[in-house]
């Protein structure tokens, strides 16, 4: 064991073993990932063209589709090294990612008066790529503070602590006090109850037109990637062929395609962070805090490392997640969305990251956006019919037999059902199958392989003798 | 001599216990703030007073609910996240009945409109003159029926959810726990509808608003009735636990589960009857504080939720008596935040004082004084 060794020294050995998962053994983890993805893509297409849904549409659909299961993968991830790894019991993860956005807006909205849209307050002004940064380090400083005394806490009060943070940050953000208000000249606030608007450049369009500084200076043009190429070529190109202007569903797509990007970041970075002698003490703390302290790990110090990568992570999936969306309200920020990504994790199985990936991905086509699928094609199908507007007007026709009513009733509230099949599956799932998809798998912790070298098979039952 | 003892006391206090230090140093600021403002007449002492007698009202609602939370939590060893939508579920059921009542069984309205307390405004609370003195047998039959309907909905809860998995540990309980929560959310949700309801007359419940010092405090019929059922079960409870064998047997169970399984304990029905008696309060502290606040939405269980954790924390998990006392501290700390901080943050400054208190004395006010 020297410094010479390859890069692969932290590498998880067990993705080069072979999977199995709903009966099917895939030869690693990287196909089955896939198969899982192409075959949830397969059934979303199958469904729209079985039903005929307007291409247009269903492209869009995808889009989205890949969007959420990048923004559901990445937070799994960042919960299971909180999770996961450490045994940090964060159900306050909307805070995080609330604080995440709002500093981000706060730091790169246009300065007051000068905005495109007549928002109520102003920013900061400052470039998008600041913004992001200060949104993230936001986030950290913020799941620092909780940290300092909450980690001493037992699993179920820091539970309770960080729900009541997510709350307290809600409130802020909701709060008439805070929503307006003039900092050193600068007309700054938090919006209160009506939120805020997102003048700030497109995400998309920031991260193209950053990428194209090395174009600019040898055409001389200003975001040369994003004006020729990307809607001079890419978008024009395909609006030749499409009635309409494709550029919202190209965006889609792009902005998916750069988060999945930033997703494989991730996992790339909990990966190498779990096989590091870093994650081996964090999971040492999830199994028994006190042996580690034991063996002279400052575990203190571990878990508030831990935890407030965790919430610089989460804070930066909030961006990500809100910041295309034009405009952010508090109370988008309920726990609700600390629900679906706990969720995520649990169907994929906390501790492995593989598993935080599928969990996501599972969740955010199945549970997430699949019943809002069907409700999008069924109303299609229907022709947009209307639905009763009371519980009691679904219910009644079904004394004469008529369960119309009720079924348009059902699917016109289906994202409140969908909230209602989520808790029953994370019933089912803690009854069935506590540890989820992949969470059952022992993950070694040690950097050297422990298994019997391949080419010795004969046991050294003489005493080791043939070794010399 | 006198003075010498005093700051060596205090050097003490700073040096062993900071926290409790700098809690202390706060309190002295707060109090001269108000003294300050009283003189300055930025606040009237009956304003101080009504905003005092709001928050006992809220801890009483808060007390009776977390009464049953602090049963189950240190019986059965997790934190009932399921447990504000309960209360909902309990005010639901409670007030459909109160409606149907008050509207004479579909004389005022349709019965659909009427069960479903008066979802999108199809009817409304004050329309039907609901309250405690013209209509005291549907605010009674109400109060019946969401006490009756939340125990089975505990009961059922318990067979179907937290049975199955009772030896896994707290921490998938509590889990378990959350998808209960969001299941019976939003299926409300679902039946009832997003809105929010007015469920009695504004201004239109008798009550009597004597002058005290400085201006008029009010106390309506339905304090009254609030401190009535309240105060009584608070006071059964008691004797329940104190008197009886069922308290005998909660009290060794909350202790030690095995040893009191070996000492012939039977465990099962003990946990039985902790969750009737825990739905039971519940259900009639949900229909309770629907009857003393007027409104009726959703979400209210779970805002309350958090504030009646903060409260059995604050009592100390398991004690009875801590969750009474910590759901008054906790309602007065939340309706009189006011007199010092913004009203948006009203309900923030009461989690901000449970996570204090959390941090400096996680065991509780009443820790080791275990009453159920």
């Amino acid at each position: 064991m020297t410094d010479t060794e390859p890069d692969g020294e932290y590498a998880q050995r067990d993705d080069e073993e072979a999977v199995s998962l709903f009966g099917i053994t895939f030869p690693n983890d990287g196909t089955m990932l896939l198969a899982l993805l192409l075959t949830t893509y397969a059934l979303y297409m199958i469904a729209g063209f079985v039903i005929g849904f307007p291409v247009r549409g269903l492209v869009n659909q995808l889009g989205q589709l890949t969007f959420w299961i990048a923004l559901f993968a990445m937070s799994a991830l960042a919960l299971n090294l909180q999770w996961g790894y450490t045994g940090l019991f964060n159900i306050g993860i909307v805070g995080f990612m609330a604080t995440g956005v709002y500093v981000t807006a706060i730091l790169s909205k246009p300065v007051y008066g000068t905005g495109t849209s007549a928002a109520q307050v102003g920013g900061l002004g400052l470039p998008l790529s600041v913004g992001i940064v200060g949104g993230v380090l936001a986030a950290g400083l913020l799941g620092f503070l909780a940290a300092l005394p909450a980690l001493r806490l037992r699993a179920d009060y820091l539970a309770i602590v960080t729900i009541a943070l997510s709350e307290i940050v809600r409130f802020a953000l909701l709060s008439n006090t805070l929503s307006e208000g003039t900092v050193g000249g600068y007309t700054l606030g938090l919006g209160g109850g009506n939120g805020l608007i997102l003048d700030f450049t497109d995400p998309l369009e920031a991260l193209i037109r950053a990428l194209s500084l090395p174009f600019d200076l040898v055409t001389g043009q200003d975001g040369f990637l994003w004006t020729e190429i990307y809607i001079g070529i890419i978008v024009n190109g395909i609006s030749v062929f499409t009635p309409g202007n494709p550029k919202s569903v190209i965006d889609t797509f792009a902005y998916a395609a750069v988060l999945l990007l930033i997703l494989g970041g991730f996992y790339v970075l909990l990966r190498r962070t779990g096989n590091s002698p870093f994650g081996r003490v964090l999971k040492a703390i999830r199994e028994d805090e006190d042996v580690t302290n034991a063996l002279g790990k400052n575990t203190n110090q571990f878990k508030i490392k831990s935890f407030v990568v965790g919430c610089a992570l989460m804070g930066l999936i909030g961006i990500l997640w809100f910041g295309t969306q034009g405009s952010v309200t508090p109370n988008t920020f309920r726990p609700r969305i600390t629900f679906y990504i706990w969720i995520a994790l649990i169907i994929g199985g906390a501790g492995s990251n593989t598993g935080s990936v599928m969990g996501g991905a599972i969740f955010a086509a199945f549970l997430f956006q699949g019943p809002r699928y069907a409700k999008n094609v069924i109303e299609t199908v229907l022709g947009e019919p209307s639905a009763p507007s009371s519980f009691a007007q679904a219910v009644a026709p079904i004394l004469s037999a008529d369960i119309v009513p009720f079924f348009l009733y059902t699917v016109d509230n289906m994202r409140q059902l969908q909230l209602v099949l989520m808790g029953v599956v994370l019933i089912v799932l803690m009854h069935r199958r506590p540890d989820g998809l992949l969470g059952h798998r022992k993950e070694i912790a040690s950097s050297v392989p422990l298994d019997r070298p391949a080419s010795n098979k004969s046991l050294a039952s003489d005493g080791g003798e043939t070794d010399e | 001599m006198e003075t010498a003892n005093i700051a060596q006391n205090g050097r003490r206090l700073v040096t062993k216990n900071p926290m409790a230090a700098f809690l202390i140093v706060v309190g002295v600021v707060l109090i001269i703030d108000v003294v300050r403002q009283l003189a300055t007449g930025d606040i009237t002492f009956a304003r101080i007073l009504s905003l005092v007698w709001d928050g006992l009202m809220r801890g009483l609602v808060i007390g009776l609910a977390g009464i049953g939370l602090s049963m189950t939590y240190s019986i059965l060893n997790f934190a009932n996240f399921a447990h504000g939508d309960y209360i909902t579920a309990g005010a639901f059921a409670g007030w459909a009945t109160t409606y149907l009542i008050a509207g004479r069984f579909g004389a005022e309205s349709s019965i659909g409109s009427l069960l479903l307390v008066g979802a999108g405004g199809s009817v409304f609370g004050g329309a039907l003159g609901i309250n405690v003195v013209s209509t005291p047998l549907a605010v009674v039959a109400g109060l019946i029926v969401a006490c009756g309907f939340t125990i089975a909905l505990a009961l059922l809860m318990d067979r179907f959810v937290f049975k199955p998995i009772r030896g896994s540990g707290g921490i998938p309980l509590l889990i378990t726990s959350i998808g209960a929560a969001f299941a019976i959310r939003y299926m409300l949700r679902f039946v009832f509808d997003p809105g929010t309801r007015g469920t009695t007359a504004a201004g239109a419940v008798p009550d009597i608003r004597p002058t005290i010092i400085d201006g008029s405090v009010v106390f309506t019929m339905h304090d009254l009735a609030l401190i009535v059922v309240a105060g009584g079960l608070m006071l059964g409870v008691h004797l329940l636990l104190q008197r009886t064998k069922l308290g005998k047997a909660m009290r060794a169970m909350s202790d030690d589960q095995s040893l009191s399984r070996i000492t012939g304990i039977p465990t099962e029905r003990v946990i039985r009857a902790t969750w009737i008696i825990g739905g039971g309060l519940t259900g009639v502290s949900g229909f309770m504080f629907v009857l003393w606040k007027g409104t009726l939405s959703w979400n209210d269980g779970w805002l309350l939720l958090l504030l009646i954790f903060a409260a059995v924390i604050l009592g100390g998990i398991g004690s009875v008596y801590g969750a009474i006392v910590g759901g008054l501290v906790i309602g007065i700390v939340a309706s009189t935040a006011v007199i010092w901080i913004p009203s948006g943050f009203a309900r923030a400054a009461a989690f901000f004082v449970m996570i204090l208190f959390l941090i400096v004395r996680p065991q509780g006010i009443f820790a080791g004084r275990s009453t159920a």
